[in-house]
């Protein structure tokens, strides 16, 4: 079974590659622009994470 | 004495990249909803039509293993009507889910909830793929 970040995970990754390829026109482009989103999930879900702990505690 | 005559070269403008255009840019957009990257592989682009394939059974399938709500279009809840028409993105998977009775008629916990998202995230993945390979297949979008 997926945890949570695991999960995660995977929605980063499905919706970067599908973001990647039809946001930019050149290869090298889409991989740079699925990068840059996958980042940013994965960034924006450890800073969330850490700002509900602040919260909580 | 002859004199040689010096040709400069002429100024042509470098040659626009034409875009690839199909005859059928309506059938490409039909069949990329039902069949997720389809559109892009009837263009010929291969690499792009399986990785969207990929990626977007994946988010289907990720959502019923963690049994994910399929959302029918007849509740009369209006945030139902947007469930339904964000799974029905997914097309042929939608339809699927549907006939086998695949996933969930409800949200149980949180990962189902979870699920949920994967299904009507990954139907609108597969929207925005269709409108990219309907604008290959009419030349908008040049490669």
């Amino acid at each position: 079974m997926l945890s949570h970040f695991s999960a995660a995970l995977l929605f980063a990754l499905f919706c970067s590659v599908v973001f990647g390829i039809t946001q930019r026109s050149q290869p090298r482009k889409m991989f740079h622009f699925g990068a840059y989103c996958f980042v940013l999930f994965v960034g924006g879900v450890i800073l969330a994470s850490w700002l509900m702990w602040a919260i909580k505690h | 004495m002859a004199t040689t005559q010096q040709t400069s070269p002429a100024k042509v403008s470098p040659p626009s990249v034409p875009a690839e255009k199909s005859s059928l840019p309506a059938l490409v957009l039909l069949v990329a909803w039902l069949i997720p990257g389809a559109g892009h592989l009837l263009l010929g682009k291969w690499v792009r039509g399986l990785l969207l394939f990929a990626s977007i059974l994946g988010m289907y399938l990720v959502g019923l293993a963690l049994q994910g709500k399929i959302y029918v279009p007849n509740t009369g809840d209006i945030l139902d009507i947007l469930g339904f028409l964000g799974e029905l993105g997914t097309g042929l998977f939608y339809m699927l889910a549907r006939f086998f009775g695949w996933g969930a008629a409800s949200m149980v916990n949180t990962l189902a909830d979870y699920g949920t998202k994967f299904l009507v995230v990954g139907g609108l993945l597969n929207i925005i793929a269709a409108v990219d390979a309907y604008s290959l297949a009419n030349g908008r979008k040049a490669s």
